[in-house]
């Protein structure tokens, strides 16, 4: 589902060139749980950034589903993540004044999607916030605003979760629940679900681990086995 | 993005901050209605003048000495001593037979002060002839105007203005009743009879505040009045023209004749038409009109500022909820429309708002009293449609830049931002 070839991304900082991905391949099939590894610094999250397609890389391929996105228009790309990816962020980014319900209302807006109460109200309720609907994030716990974020990813339905840090900002039983449904989502579900952390208990819930050091891969447990027949023999 | 939830995500970012947003619109509310208003004061002055000049009568054309002072109490008849205008020159004109001229009326007009018994009031004596009541459209409430007999005889009668009557007479019937008018602060004083009371005149009309008594009978007996050759000085030759005629022909053959008569190669004399005087005034005011609705545009351009202002600093705000939208899919035309939305939703608010106000402050104002003169305000609908779209261009210019600045957020920036 998801290939990158080579890919590099360079920050020109003035006069120095950061190299935050430093040639990159990774392939990710369609329902994989996959955690990515690593010290800060080392280009985990613009990983993340490239695949979700909020950023773009310098230079190298990058195939969705086995279609070239890296030259995409910037409105394409904005079609395609929001259709295709759900984000979920260590600071839950939820708007301020909203109700959950609206704040897993936003992507079908952009999406112009009908029945969109309808539609939000289920996500609420897929991740168990049946009873927090009309709540303002104020009023929730860290976990709860969490799950309104994931709900809010999983509404357009997508094929890809990308979490960076998701329990960061979490206690350790709430972070045991959400890593349990996002094990859920990828089990019962068949969602692909690609987590950045540096945490090696939240790492373990994965069932593939990845570690970057300097913008490169350098290690990583296991290729694709499941679904990576669609998008052409494994590496 | 449906224009509907465009609007929406606007109306909730205008209400999240309240009192932001209403100083916002205070600026194009306060930039919008002064322009409805200036500009229905404007307009309204103009039709007012316009009004009081129609109101002198009908098809006239006025002759003025180029010499006379403008009259005051006292300084009055100095004032008259240098008018180049005679009696004779009326007299010579109406015996022409210049094609259109219907009636010639001349006149000597002086502020004075007319006494009955305890009551007393300042008025402008007009001596004038006969004719005059019929030039000036003129209408009698009770008894008479002068007559022609009385015009020859020199009579000391007088007909009084609706609201000299009034004041002198607190309602009881003043014909036959002896008035005194008083020249010069009190140094020449003279009795007449009153033999009528105009009508009540409309609008502006200054003949409710004059007294109309024979140019023969008070000019007549003050001897300084008249020239060296004994021809009577006035301040104003009025000639009525027949309707439908030439007055640019007749007003030239008027100065031709005057020209001979005065001896003299340039005129000594302003001749001027109703139309003149109306299209004079309609200069004036127009000019009047664009300096005030300038000025309010200004105030409506700071205004717009103000949204553009805000606009700019709501961005700045707002950087990870715009990070956020574009995560969910937002694209940038996305994120363009609901900031230009949302500066129109101000704007246009404080448009609307503004048009009340200034349609309600220029009815409020109309047939007001204010200091000492009487408002009248006439709402133009090319100003209402001119302010409302001049708000929504401001909103529209004010919201596309800070509107283009907030696709520039880089959203992964945005997100990281705790």
């Amino acid at each position: 589902m998801i290939r990158l070839q080579d890919v590099t991304r360079v920050y020109s900082t003035g006069e120095t060139a950061v190299h935050a991905l430093a040639g990159v391949n990774l392939e990710i099939g369609g329902g994989e749980f996959v955690a990515i590894m690593g010290q800060s610094g080392s280009g985990k999250s613009t990983l993340m950034n490239i695949i979700g397609l909020l950023d773009r890389p310098s230079s190298g391929g990058y195939a969705f589903g086995g279609r070239d996105v890296s030259q995409l228009s910037e409105d394409a790309r904005a079609r395609l993540r929001g259709s295709a990816f759900g984000f979920v962020f260590q600071s839950y980014n939820l708007l301020p004044r909203m109700t959950a319900l609206e704040q897993v209302e936003l992507p079908l807006i952009y999406q112009g999607a009908a029945d969109r109460k309808r539609r939000a109200a289920q996500a609420l309720v897929r991740v168990g916030l049946q009873d927090r609907i009309t709540h303002l994030p104020t009023e929730l716990s860290g976990g709860e605003q969490q799950r309104v974020a994931i709900a809010r990813s999983l509404v357009v339905n997508p094929l890809v979760l990308l979490a960076d840090e998701p329990t960061g900002a979490l206690d350790t039983a709430t972070e045991h629940e959400l890593m349990t449904l996002l094990s859920e989502l990828v089990d019962q579900q068949g969602l692909t679900v690609v987590l950045v952390t540096h945490e090696a208990e939240v790492a373990a819930y994965a069932r593939r681990t990845v570690r970057m050091r300097d913008g490169r891969i350098v290690e990583d447990s296991g290729a694709p086995l499941v679904a990576a027949a669609p998008d052409g023999p494994a590496q | 993005m449906s224009p509907l939830d465009a609007f929406r995500i606007a109306l909730r970012a205008i209400f999240a901050n309240r009192l932001r947003s209403a100083l916002t619109s205070l600026g194009l509310i306060i930039g919008v209605s002064s322009v409805i208003v200036l500009i229905a004061v404007g307009q309204g002055t103009q039709r007012g003048v316009t009004d009081q000049i129609r109101g002198l009568g009908t098809d006239l054309i006025f002759i003025e000495s180029s010499a006379e002072a403008t009259t005051s109490q006292t300084g009055a008849l100095a004032g008259l001593e240098q008018s180049t205008l005679v009696q004779g020159d009326a007299a010579a004109i109406a015996a022409d037979g210049i094609p259109g001229v219907v009636a010639v009326a001349a006149r000597v007009a002086v502020d004075a002060q007319a006494v009955a018994g305890a009551n007393n009031v300042g008025a402008q004596i007009v001596s004038t002839s006969s004719g005059y009541a019929e030039v000036r459209d003129l209408a009698i409430r009770s008894g008479s105007f002068i007559t022609p007999l009385q015009d020859e005889d020199g009579a000391l009668v007088a007909v009084l203005g609706a609201r000299v009557a009034d004041t002198l007479y607190e309602g009881l019937d003043p014909i036959g009743q002896e008035v005194r008018l008083s020249f010069v602060g009190g140094r020449i004083t003279l009795g007449f009879v009153v033999i009528g009371v105009l009508e009540e005149q409309g609008g502006a009309s200054e003949a409710n505040d004059q007294v109309f008594v024979p140019l023969s009978g008070t000019a007549g007996r003050l001897r300084f009045l008249y020239t060296p050759a004994g021809d009577l000085r006035v301040t104003q030759i009025d000639v009525q023209t027949a309707s439908g005629a030439d007055q640019q022909r007749v007003k030239e053959d008027v100065t031709e004749l005057l020209l001979l008569l005065h001896e003299t190669p340039e005129p000594d004399f302003v001749i001027q038409s109703q139309d003149d005087l109306i299209s004079a005034a309609t200069e004036v005011s127009n000019t009047l009109s664009i300096l005030l609705g300038s000025i309010a545009g200004i105030s409506l351009l700071v205004g717009g500022i103000g949204v553009m202002n805000i606009m700019l600093v709501s961005v700045t705000e707002r950087t990870r909820e715009i990070g956020i939208r574009r995560a969910v899919g937002a694209t940038a035309g996305d994120i363009v429309k609901q900031f230009v939305t949302e500066a129109l939703t101000l704007s246009l608010f404080g448009g609307i708002v503004g048009i009340a106000i200034g349609v309600g402050t220029s009815f409020a104002l109309d047939g007001r009293e204010l200091g000492g003169q009487e408002m009248t305000t006439l709402i133009q609908p090319w100003s209402i449609a001119m302010a409302f779209l001049v708000a929504a261009g401001v909103g529209f210019a004010s919201g596309s830049y800070p509107a283009y600045r907030a696709t520039t957020v880089d959203p992964i920036a945005a997100l990281r931002n705790e």
